[in-house]
Protein backbone atom coordinates (compact mmCIF):
# COMPACT_ATOMS: atom_id res chain seq x y z
CA UNK A 1 0.00 0.00 0.00
CA UNK A 2 1.58 3.33 -1.04
CA UNK A 3 1.08 6.08 1.82
CA UNK A 4 1.67 8.97 -0.43
CA UNK A 5 -2.00 9.61 -1.14
CA UNK A 6 -3.10 9.84 2.64
CA UNK A 7 -0.74 13.48 2.98
CA UNK A 8 -2.30 16.43 4.58
CA UNK A 9 -0.40 19.97 4.08
CA UNK A 10 -1.05 21.51 7.24
CA UNK A 11 -0.30 24.52 9.03
CA UNK A 12 0.88 24.94 12.53
CA UNK A 13 -1.69 27.58 14.09
CA UNK A 14 -0.89 27.40 18.18
CA UNK A 15 2.06 25.85 20.15
CA UNK A 16 1.41 25.42 23.87
CA UNK A 17 4.29 24.80 26.02
CA UNK A 18 2.49 23.13 28.79
CA UNK A 19 5.49 22.11 31.37
CA UNK A 20 9.51 22.23 30.64
CA UNK A 21 9.23 18.74 29.08
CA UNK A 22 5.75 18.99 26.71
CA UNK A 23 4.06 20.99 23.98
CA UNK A 24 0.91 20.72 22.30
CA UNK A 25 0.72 21.54 18.82
CA UNK A 26 -2.33 22.49 16.86
CA UNK A 27 -2.86 21.75 12.85
CA UNK A 28 -5.18 23.26 10.30
CA UNK A 29 -5.65 22.01 6.91
CA UNK A 30 -3.84 24.96 4.84
CA UNK A 31 -6.38 25.16 2.07
CA UNK A 32 -8.81 25.93 4.94
CA UNK A 33 -11.13 22.62 4.39
CA UNK A 34 -11.85 20.66 7.45
CA UNK A 35 -9.80 17.62 8.66
CA UNK A 36 -10.96 13.88 8.09
CA UNK A 37 -13.02 12.96 11.24
CA UNK A 38 -10.98 9.79 13.25
CA UNK A 39 -11.58 7.99 16.27
CA UNK A 40 -9.97 7.90 19.72
CA UNK A 41 -6.77 6.77 19.89
CA UNK A 42 -5.64 7.66 16.54
CA UNK A 43 -2.17 8.66 15.35
CA UNK A 44 -0.77 10.63 12.59
CA UNK A 45 2.42 10.46 11.03
CA UNK A 46 4.01 13.94 10.99
CA UNK A 47 6.90 14.73 8.44
CA UNK A 48 9.85 16.99 9.23
CA UNK A 49 12.63 17.94 7.14
CA UNK A 50 15.43 18.10 10.13
CA UNK A 51 18.30 19.74 8.18
CA UNK A 52 18.33 17.36 5.81
CA UNK A 53 17.30 14.53 7.21
CA UNK A 54 13.40 13.26 6.92
CA UNK A 55 11.86 12.57 10.03
CA UNK A 56 8.16 11.15 10.30
CA UNK A 57 7.03 10.48 13.96
CA UNK A 58 3.54 9.52 14.96
CA UNK A 59 2.08 10.94 17.38
CA UNK A 60 -1.35 10.33 18.94
CA UNK A 61 -4.24 13.13 18.23
CA UNK A 62 -5.49 14.70 21.56
CA UNK A 63 -8.23 16.68 20.29
CA UNK A 64 -11.87 15.42 20.89
CA UNK A 65 -12.65 13.32 17.85
CA UNK A 66 -15.76 15.41 17.06
CA UNK A 67 -13.58 18.61 16.20
CA UNK A 68 -12.68 18.40 12.07
CA UNK A 69 -11.05 21.66 12.53
CA UNK A 70 -7.58 20.83 13.60
CA UNK A 71 -6.02 18.45 15.12
CA UNK A 72 -4.18 18.79 18.47
CA UNK A 73 -1.07 16.31 19.35
CA UNK A 74 1.49 17.19 22.58
CA UNK A 75 4.92 16.45 22.30
CA UNK A 76 7.34 15.12 24.75
CA UNK A 77 11.01 16.62 24.93
CA UNK A 78 13.06 13.60 24.30
CA UNK A 79 16.90 14.80 24.35
CA UNK A 80 18.45 11.75 24.04
CA UNK A 81 16.47 10.41 20.71
CA UNK A 82 17.46 10.99 17.29
CA UNK A 83 15.59 14.31 17.33
CA UNK A 84 11.78 13.86 15.82
CA UNK A 85 10.64 15.90 19.39
CA UNK A 86 13.53 17.83 19.44
CA UNK A 87 12.91 19.20 16.15
CA UNK A 88 9.61 19.92 16.67
CA UNK A 89 10.35 21.48 20.50
CA UNK A 90 13.23 23.90 18.86
CA UNK A 91 11.76 24.75 15.31
CA UNK A 92 8.32 23.99 14.64
CA UNK A 93 6.26 27.46 15.49
CA UNK A 94 3.31 28.94 14.66
CA UNK A 95 2.72 29.50 10.89
CA UNK A 96 4.56 26.62 9.43
CA UNK A 97 3.84 24.69 6.85
CA UNK A 98 4.07 20.67 7.88
CA UNK A 99 3.01 17.63 6.41
CA UNK A 100 0.76 14.72 8.08
CA UNK A 101 -0.28 11.47 7.24
CA UNK A 102 -4.24 10.94 7.58
CA UNK A 103 -4.85 9.24 11.14
CA UNK A 104 -4.74 5.46 11.37
CA UNK A 105 -6.12 4.11 14.99
CA UNK A 106 -4.36 1.20 16.09
CA UNK A 107 -5.81 1.82 19.27
CA UNK A 108 -8.94 2.22 19.15
CA UNK A 109 -11.71 1.54 21.71
CA UNK A 110 -13.56 -1.55 21.55
CA UNK A 111 -17.33 -1.11 21.94
CA UNK A 112 -18.30 -4.11 23.04
CA UNK A 113 -16.79 -3.44 26.55
CA UNK A 114 -19.04 -3.21 29.33
CA UNK A 115 -16.26 -0.61 30.75
CA UNK A 116 -13.36 1.13 29.64
CA UNK A 117 -10.51 0.99 32.14
CA UNK A 118 -7.64 2.95 31.13
CA UNK A 119 -3.95 3.42 31.94
CA UNK A 120 -1.55 5.88 31.14
CA UNK A 121 1.85 6.82 31.92
CA UNK A 122 3.80 9.84 31.55
CA UNK A 123 2.75 11.34 27.58
CA UNK A 124 1.02 8.04 27.10
CA UNK A 125 -2.16 10.24 28.44
CA UNK A 126 -2.59 11.77 25.01
CA UNK A 127 -4.91 9.30 22.94
CA UNK A 128 -6.85 8.78 26.15
CA UNK A 129 -7.84 12.63 26.35
CA UNK A 130 -9.77 11.90 22.68
CA UNK A 131 -11.22 8.59 24.00
CA UNK A 132 -12.76 10.17 26.81
CA UNK A 133 -14.07 12.45 25.06
CA UNK A 134 -15.86 10.48 22.71
CA UNK A 135 -16.56 8.37 25.76
CA UNK A 136 -18.10 11.13 27.80
CA UNK A 137 -20.32 12.11 24.60
CA UNK A 138 -21.82 8.43 24.13
CA UNK A 139 -22.24 8.41 28.15
CA UNK A 140 -19.53 5.12 28.17
CA UNK A 141 -18.56 4.09 31.50
CA UNK A 142 -14.91 4.39 31.85
CA UNK A 143 -12.13 5.22 34.30
CA UNK A 144 -8.61 6.27 34.12
CA UNK A 145 -5.49 5.88 35.60
CA UNK A 146 -2.75 8.35 35.07
CA UNK A 147 0.66 7.90 36.61
CA UNK A 148 3.46 10.89 35.62
CA UNK A 149 6.82 11.77 37.44
CA UNK A 150 5.18 14.95 39.22
CA UNK A 151 2.17 17.02 39.41
CA UNK A 152 4.33 19.52 37.10
CA UNK A 153 4.92 16.92 34.62
CA UNK A 154 1.08 15.94 34.38
CA UNK A 155 0.21 17.45 31.45
CA UNK A 156 -3.44 17.78 31.20
CA UNK A 157 -4.52 16.03 34.67
CA UNK A 158 -6.10 19.49 36.41
CA UNK A 159 -8.51 19.63 33.04
CA UNK A 160 -9.43 16.41 33.38
CA UNK A 161 -10.04 16.16 36.79
CA UNK A 162 -12.07 19.12 36.34
CA UNK A 163 -13.95 17.57 33.26
CA UNK A 164 -14.49 14.19 34.45
CA UNK A 165 -14.12 13.71 38.36
CA UNK A 166 -13.82 10.66 40.48
CA UNK A 167 -13.50 8.67 37.08
CA UNK A 168 -9.62 10.11 36.71
CA UNK A 169 -7.38 9.25 39.52
CA UNK A 170 -3.69 10.26 39.83
CA UNK A 171 -0.32 8.75 40.89
CA UNK A 172 2.51 10.88 41.27
CA UNK A 173 5.99 9.02 41.31
CA UNK A 174 7.75 11.32 43.05
CA UNK A 175 5.02 11.27 46.08
CA UNK A 176 5.56 7.56 46.09
CA UNK A 177 2.08 6.90 44.60
CA UNK A 178 1.22 3.61 42.44
CA UNK A 179 -1.32 1.87 40.76
CA UNK A 180 -2.68 -0.64 43.08
CA UNK A 181 -2.82 -2.97 40.08
CA UNK A 182 -3.69 -6.20 41.10
CA UNK A 183 -6.82 -5.03 43.07
CA UNK A 184 -7.60 -2.34 40.96
CA UNK A 185 -8.27 -5.07 38.21
CA UNK A 186 -9.63 -7.53 40.31
CA UNK A 187 -12.72 -5.25 41.41
CA UNK A 188 -13.79 -4.65 37.21
CA UNK A 189 -16.85 -5.97 36.25
CA UNK A 190 -17.00 -9.25 33.64
CA UNK A 191 -16.79 -7.33 30.49
CA UNK A 192 -14.28 -4.21 31.27
CA UNK A 193 -11.61 -3.95 28.50
CA UNK A 194 -8.53 -2.88 29.30
CA UNK A 195 -5.91 -0.26 27.57
CA UNK A 196 -2.59 1.02 28.61
CA UNK A 197 -0.13 3.39 26.98
CA UNK A 198 2.99 4.45 28.95
CA UNK A 199 6.50 3.29 28.73
CA UNK A 200 7.62 -0.18 28.15
CA UNK A 201 8.08 -1.60 31.43
CA UNK A 202 4.26 -0.13 32.27
CA UNK A 203 2.86 -1.63 29.25
CA UNK A 204 4.94 -5.42 29.86
CA UNK A 205 4.41 -4.58 34.17
CA UNK A 206 0.44 -4.10 33.06
CA UNK A 207 -0.14 -6.96 30.51
CA UNK A 208 1.75 -9.72 32.59
CA UNK A 209 -0.35 -9.08 35.85
CA UNK A 210 -3.78 -8.86 33.39
CA UNK A 211 -2.81 -11.99 32.01
CA UNK A 212 -1.36 -13.90 35.26
CA UNK A 213 -5.51 -12.65 36.33
CA UNK A 214 -6.95 -14.16 33.83
CA UNK A 215 -7.85 -11.03 31.50
CA UNK A 216 -8.31 -12.74 27.70
CA UNK A 217 -6.07 -10.84 25.69
CA UNK A 218 -9.05 -9.58 23.38
CA UNK A 219 -9.51 -7.57 26.29
CA UNK A 220 -6.26 -5.76 26.81
CA UNK A 221 -5.37 -3.10 24.91
CA UNK A 222 -1.42 -1.35 24.42
CA UNK A 223 -0.32 0.93 22.73
CA UNK A 224 3.73 1.44 22.49
CA UNK A 225 5.70 4.16 20.18
CA UNK A 226 9.10 2.66 19.96
CA UNK A 227 11.44 5.10 18.40
CA UNK A 228 13.60 3.82 15.60
CA UNK A 229 16.89 3.01 18.20
CA UNK A 230 19.84 4.12 16.92
CA UNK A 231 23.06 2.58 15.85
CA UNK A 232 26.05 1.92 13.40
CA UNK A 233 25.78 2.47 10.01
CA UNK A 234 24.48 -0.54 7.24
CA UNK A 235 24.18 -1.33 4.30
CA UNK A 236 21.16 -2.86 2.53
CA UNK A 237 20.41 -4.04 -0.84
CA UNK A 238 17.11 -3.51 -2.16
CA UNK A 239 16.42 -6.47 -4.82
CA UNK A 240 12.79 -5.45 -6.16
CA UNK A 241 13.89 -1.96 -6.68
CA UNK A 242 17.67 -2.56 -7.35
CA UNK A 243 19.28 -0.10 -5.02
CA UNK A 244 21.82 -0.25 -2.44
CA UNK A 245 21.52 2.10 0.25
CA UNK A 246 23.02 3.33 3.43
CA UNK A 247 21.27 3.25 6.88
CA UNK A 248 22.94 6.22 9.04
CA UNK A 249 23.51 6.05 12.59
CA UNK A 250 20.22 7.72 13.63
CA UNK A 251 18.15 6.93 10.25
CA UNK A 252 15.80 3.78 10.71
CA UNK A 253 15.93 1.44 8.06
CA UNK A 254 12.35 2.54 6.78
CA UNK A 255 13.71 6.12 6.47
CA UNK A 256 16.88 5.38 4.56
CA UNK A 257 14.14 3.24 2.10
CA UNK A 258 11.69 6.27 2.00
CA UNK A 259 14.60 8.87 1.27
CA UNK A 260 16.26 6.73 -1.72
CA UNK A 261 12.78 7.24 -3.25
CA UNK A 262 10.96 3.29 -3.62
CA UNK A 263 7.62 3.46 -1.95
CA UNK A 264 7.30 1.33 1.59
CA UNK A 265 3.97 0.81 3.51
CA UNK A 266 3.82 1.37 6.95
CA UNK A 267 1.31 2.68 9.96
CA UNK A 268 2.98 3.15 12.84
CA UNK A 269 6.62 3.25 12.47
CA UNK A 270 6.65 1.85 15.54
CA UNK A 271 7.15 -1.96 15.44
CA UNK A 272 3.68 -2.42 16.49
CA UNK A 273 1.43 -2.62 13.37
CA UNK A 274 2.81 -5.03 11.25
CA UNK A 275 2.43 -3.05 8.18
CA UNK A 276 5.94 -2.40 6.90
CA UNK A 277 6.96 -6.26 7.31
CA UNK A 278 9.31 -7.11 4.71
CA UNK A 279 10.87 -10.39 3.43
CA UNK A 280 14.81 -11.00 3.72
CA UNK A 281 16.28 -12.30 0.16
CA UNK A 282 18.98 -13.06 2.11
CA UNK A 283 20.89 -12.45 5.19
CA UNK A 284 24.99 -12.75 5.82
CA UNK A 285 25.00 -11.10 9.07
CA UNK A 286 22.54 -10.67 12.20
CA UNK A 287 19.07 -8.66 12.24
CA UNK A 288 18.47 -6.57 15.33
CA UNK A 289 14.87 -7.02 15.43
CA UNK A 290 13.33 -4.60 17.38
CA UNK A 291 9.79 -4.89 16.68
CA UNK A 292 6.31 -6.07 19.19
CA UNK A 293 5.38 -8.05 15.82
CA UNK A 294 7.46 -10.29 14.79
CA UNK A 295 6.98 -14.00 16.76
CA UNK A 296 9.94 -14.88 18.57
CA UNK A 297 10.17 -17.69 16.30
CA UNK A 298 9.55 -16.09 13.51
CA UNK A 299 12.87 -13.03 14.45
CA UNK A 300 14.81 -16.43 14.87
CA UNK A 301 14.49 -17.54 11.53
CA UNK A 302 15.08 -14.16 10.10
CA UNK A 303 13.33 -14.54 7.44
CA UNK A 304 11.79 -11.24 7.65
CA UNK A 305 12.76 -7.42 9.28
CA UNK A 306 10.32 -4.79 10.39
CA UNK A 307 12.33 -2.15 8.90
CA UNK A 308 10.51 1.16 10.84
CA UNK A 309 12.49 -0.49 13.89
CA UNK A 310 15.05 -2.73 12.96
CA UNK A 311 18.70 -2.67 11.73
CA UNK A 312 21.43 -4.86 10.71
CA UNK A 313 25.07 -6.11 11.63
CA UNK A 314 27.03 -8.24 9.09
CA UNK A 315 28.41 -8.56 6.17
CA UNK A 316 25.25 -8.32 3.54
CA UNK A 317 21.75 -8.23 3.95
CA UNK A 318 19.47 -8.16 0.87
CA UNK A 319 15.28 -7.32 1.01
CA UNK A 320 12.60 -8.36 -1.60
CA UNK A 321 11.68 -4.34 -1.65
CA UNK B 1 -6.77 -34.31 20.29
CA UNK B 2 -10.83 -33.55 20.47
CA UNK B 3 -13.36 -36.22 21.21
CA UNK B 4 -15.33 -34.93 18.35
CA UNK B 5 -14.78 -35.17 14.77
CA UNK B 6 -16.92 -32.74 12.92
CA UNK B 7 -16.73 -32.66 8.55
CA UNK B 8 -14.74 -29.76 7.35
CA UNK B 9 -17.49 -26.68 6.49
CA UNK B 10 -18.16 -23.29 6.14
CA UNK B 11 -16.65 -20.83 8.02
CA UNK B 12 -19.59 -19.95 10.28
CA UNK B 13 -19.82 -23.24 11.44
CA UNK B 14 -18.40 -23.21 15.16
CA UNK B 15 -15.47 -25.29 15.73
CA UNK B 16 -14.08 -26.51 19.59
CA UNK B 17 -11.58 -27.24 21.06
CA UNK B 18 -10.11 -29.15 23.92
CA UNK B 19 -10.83 -27.20 27.95
CA UNK B 20 -7.43 -26.57 29.38
CA UNK B 21 -6.97 -24.34 32.84
CA UNK B 22 -6.45 -21.07 32.55
CA UNK B 23 -5.29 -18.70 35.32
CA UNK B 24 -8.35 -16.83 36.29
CA UNK B 25 -9.54 -15.12 39.25
CA UNK B 26 -12.50 -17.50 39.09
CA UNK B 27 -13.98 -20.48 37.09
CA UNK B 28 -17.48 -21.04 35.68
CA UNK B 29 -18.00 -24.03 34.02
CA UNK B 30 -21.09 -24.86 32.44
CA UNK B 31 -21.71 -28.91 30.79
CA UNK B 32 -24.71 -30.76 29.90
CA UNK B 33 -24.57 -35.13 29.62
CA UNK B 34 -21.41 -36.24 28.40
CA UNK B 35 -20.01 -32.73 28.84
CA UNK B 36 -19.45 -33.92 32.32
CA UNK B 37 -16.39 -35.69 31.24
CA UNK B 38 -14.70 -32.93 29.87
CA UNK B 39 -14.40 -31.34 33.29
CA UNK B 40 -13.43 -34.88 34.83
CA UNK B 41 -10.59 -34.75 31.96
CA UNK B 42 -9.82 -31.31 32.95
CA UNK B 43 -9.30 -32.50 36.44
CA UNK B 44 -6.37 -34.65 35.20
CA UNK B 45 -4.19 -31.85 34.31
CA UNK B 46 -5.47 -28.79 35.99
CA UNK B 47 -3.93 -27.86 39.37
CA UNK B 48 -6.47 -28.96 42.33
CA UNK B 49 -6.86 -25.41 42.92
CA UNK B 50 -8.81 -25.13 40.30
CA UNK B 51 -11.96 -26.53 41.87
CA UNK B 52 -12.14 -24.43 44.97
CA UNK B 53 -12.62 -20.88 42.52
CA UNK B 54 -15.04 -23.33 40.24
CA UNK B 55 -18.64 -23.11 39.85
CA UNK B 56 -20.16 -25.60 37.89
CA UNK B 57 -23.43 -25.72 36.13
CA UNK B 58 -24.54 -29.35 35.02
CA UNK B 59 -27.55 -30.47 33.45
CA UNK B 60 -27.42 -34.12 33.44
CA UNK B 61 -30.07 -35.05 30.03
CA UNK B 62 -29.53 -37.66 29.14
CA UNK B 63 -26.79 -39.03 31.21
CA UNK B 64 -29.01 -39.02 34.19
CA UNK B 65 -27.13 -39.77 37.16
CA UNK B 66 -24.01 -41.36 35.47
CA UNK B 67 -21.86 -37.87 36.29
CA UNK B 68 -23.16 -36.09 39.04
CA UNK B 69 -20.93 -38.22 41.75
CA UNK B 70 -17.88 -38.06 40.05
CA UNK B 71 -18.62 -33.86 39.39
CA UNK B 72 -19.58 -33.23 43.13
CA UNK B 73 -16.26 -35.36 43.90
CA UNK B 74 -13.94 -32.33 42.48
CA UNK B 75 -15.34 -30.40 45.18
CA UNK B 76 -16.02 -27.33 43.38
CA UNK B 77 -17.00 -24.05 45.26
CA UNK B 78 -20.62 -24.44 43.85
CA UNK B 79 -22.04 -27.68 42.26
CA UNK B 80 -25.46 -26.29 40.13
CA UNK B 81 -27.53 -29.26 39.07
CA UNK B 82 -30.21 -28.32 36.80
CA UNK B 83 -32.71 -29.98 34.54
CA UNK B 84 -32.52 -27.91 31.47
CA UNK B 85 -30.36 -25.03 29.83
CA UNK B 86 -34.00 -23.08 30.94
CA UNK B 87 -33.90 -23.88 34.29
CA UNK B 88 -30.29 -22.84 34.37
CA UNK B 89 -30.61 -19.69 32.99
CA UNK B 90 -31.60 -17.51 35.50
CA UNK B 91 -28.60 -18.32 37.93
CA UNK B 92 -25.76 -18.27 35.03
CA UNK B 93 -26.75 -14.52 34.27
CA UNK B 94 -27.40 -13.73 37.95
CA UNK B 95 -23.53 -15.33 37.98
CA UNK B 96 -22.12 -13.64 34.87
CA UNK B 97 -23.48 -9.90 35.98
CA UNK B 98 -21.99 -9.98 39.15
CA UNK B 99 -18.56 -11.83 38.01
CA UNK B 100 -15.35 -9.66 38.12
CA UNK B 101 -12.98 -9.83 35.07
CA UNK B 102 -10.65 -12.20 35.66
CA UNK B 103 -13.44 -14.76 35.29
CA UNK B 104 -13.01 -18.11 33.22
CA UNK B 105 -15.39 -19.37 31.31
CA UNK B 106 -14.98 -23.50 30.27
CA UNK B 107 -17.89 -24.90 28.34
CA UNK B 108 -18.45 -28.27 27.71
CA UNK B 109 -21.08 -30.58 25.90
CA UNK B 110 -23.51 -30.08 23.61
CA UNK B 111 -23.41 -27.42 20.77
CA UNK B 112 -27.11 -26.05 22.22
CA UNK B 113 -25.61 -25.61 25.28
CA UNK B 114 -22.32 -24.32 24.65
CA UNK B 115 -23.70 -21.83 22.07
CA UNK B 116 -26.86 -20.80 24.08
CA UNK B 117 -23.91 -20.22 27.24
CA UNK B 118 -21.53 -18.52 25.09
CA UNK B 119 -24.49 -16.09 23.53
CA UNK B 120 -25.27 -15.03 27.54
CA UNK B 121 -21.05 -14.36 27.97
CA UNK B 122 -21.03 -12.37 25.14
CA UNK B 123 -24.08 -10.38 26.19
CA UNK B 124 -22.29 -9.63 29.11
CA UNK B 125 -19.00 -8.31 26.87
CA UNK B 126 -17.43 -11.46 26.99
CA UNK B 127 -15.36 -11.83 23.52
CA UNK B 128 -16.55 -14.94 22.01
CA UNK B 129 -12.95 -16.11 21.45
CA UNK B 130 -12.47 -15.98 25.03
CA UNK B 131 -14.71 -18.77 25.71
CA UNK B 132 -13.02 -22.19 25.98
CA UNK B 133 -15.89 -25.13 24.45
CA UNK B 134 -15.34 -28.52 24.23
CA UNK B 135 -17.70 -30.52 21.86
CA UNK B 136 -19.03 -34.07 23.94
CA UNK B 137 -22.07 -36.21 23.38
CA UNK B 138 -24.91 -35.78 21.24
CA UNK B 139 -24.87 -33.33 17.70
CA UNK B 140 -28.59 -33.00 17.48
CA UNK B 141 -28.65 -28.85 16.60
CA UNK B 142 -30.60 -25.99 17.67
CA UNK B 143 -32.23 -24.69 14.54
CA UNK B 144 -34.02 -21.53 14.22
CA UNK B 145 -36.22 -21.19 10.88
CA UNK B 146 -35.46 -18.75 8.62
CA UNK B 147 -39.17 -18.21 8.32
CA UNK B 148 -41.34 -17.89 11.29
CA UNK B 149 -37.89 -17.33 13.59
CA UNK B 150 -39.28 -20.22 16.20
CA UNK B 151 -36.47 -21.96 17.31
CA UNK B 152 -36.45 -25.86 17.20
CA UNK B 153 -34.15 -28.35 19.69
CA UNK B 154 -32.82 -30.77 19.56
CA UNK B 155 -33.21 -31.61 15.63
CA UNK B 156 -31.56 -34.99 14.49
CA UNK B 157 -32.43 -35.36 11.05
CA UNK B 158 -32.20 -33.37 8.14
CA UNK B 159 -35.01 -32.56 6.66
CA UNK B 160 -37.12 -31.91 9.99
CA UNK B 161 -40.45 -30.13 10.68
CA UNK B 162 -40.46 -26.72 12.05
CA UNK B 163 -42.32 -27.51 15.87
CA UNK B 164 -43.45 -24.00 15.11
CA UNK B 165 -45.03 -23.58 11.64
CA UNK B 166 -44.86 -26.81 10.59
CA UNK B 167 -42.75 -26.30 7.32
CA UNK B 168 -40.26 -29.02 6.15
CA UNK B 169 -36.16 -27.42 6.78
CA UNK B 170 -32.78 -28.09 5.15
CA UNK B 171 -30.64 -27.88 7.71
CA UNK B 172 -27.79 -25.49 6.81
CA UNK B 173 -24.45 -24.85 8.36
CA UNK B 174 -24.96 -21.14 8.80
CA UNK B 175 -24.43 -20.85 12.48
CA UNK B 176 -25.70 -17.05 14.16
CA UNK B 177 -23.43 -17.14 17.21
CA UNK B 178 -25.70 -13.93 18.75
CA UNK B 179 -28.86 -16.55 18.73
CA UNK B 180 -26.75 -19.57 18.95
CA UNK B 181 -28.52 -21.78 16.59
CA UNK B 182 -28.31 -23.24 13.10
CA UNK B 183 -30.38 -21.85 10.00
CA UNK B 184 -32.82 -24.50 8.90
CA UNK B 185 -34.91 -23.06 5.30
CA UNK B 186 -37.76 -24.38 3.89
CA UNK B 187 -37.03 -27.04 1.02
CA UNK B 188 -39.90 -27.16 -0.85
CA UNK B 189 -40.74 -23.84 -1.41
CA UNK B 190 -40.76 -24.88 -5.24
CA UNK B 191 -42.76 -27.84 -5.57
CA UNK B 192 -44.74 -28.41 -2.29
CA UNK B 193 -44.93 -31.98 -0.83
CA UNK B 194 -41.53 -32.74 -2.33
CA UNK B 195 -39.22 -33.89 0.38
CA UNK B 196 -36.61 -35.83 0.34
CA UNK B 197 -36.91 -38.44 2.84
CA UNK B 198 -35.31 -37.10 6.74
CA UNK B 199 -31.88 -38.90 7.31
CA UNK B 200 -30.43 -38.55 10.69
CA UNK B 201 -27.72 -36.34 10.44
CA UNK B 202 -27.05 -34.97 14.38
CA UNK B 203 -27.12 -38.04 16.46
S1 LIG C 1 5.19 0.45 10.41
FE1 LIG C 1 4.09 -0.57 11.96
S2 LIG C 1 5.42 -2.20 12.41
FE2 LIG C 1 6.57 -1.04 11.04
Amino acid sequence: MSMSHNKIPVTVAEVVTLNPLIKRFRFVRRDGASLPAFSGGAHVVVEMDDHGTRRMNPYSLMSAPSDTTGYEISVRRDDVGRGGSLYLHQHVKVGDDLVISAPVNLFGLDLQAKKHLMLAGGIGITPFIAQMALLSAMAGRFELHYAARNPGLAAYADDLRARYGDRVQLYYDDQDQKIALAPLLAGQPLGTHLYVCGPKGMIDWVRRTATDMGWPQQCVHYEEFLAPPTGKPFQVELAASQKTITVGPDQSLLEAIEAAGVDAPYLCRGGACGQCETDVVSCDGHIQHHDHWLSDEEKATGHKIMPCVSRFEGRSLVLDR
Amino acid sequence: MPKTVFEPSIKSRPTYGVLEHRPGTAHLMVADAEGAQALLDLAHSAPPTLWTQAMIVYIPGRSGQQFTQALANLSPSQLHISPSYAAAQPRLHKILQTAHAGLQIYLAGTESLMGQAQAAAMAVGVPHRAVQMEHRGSLARRVQCVHCKGITENVTTDPFECSHCGLNLFVRDHYSRRIAAFQGVNIDAEDPGQVPPAVERFT
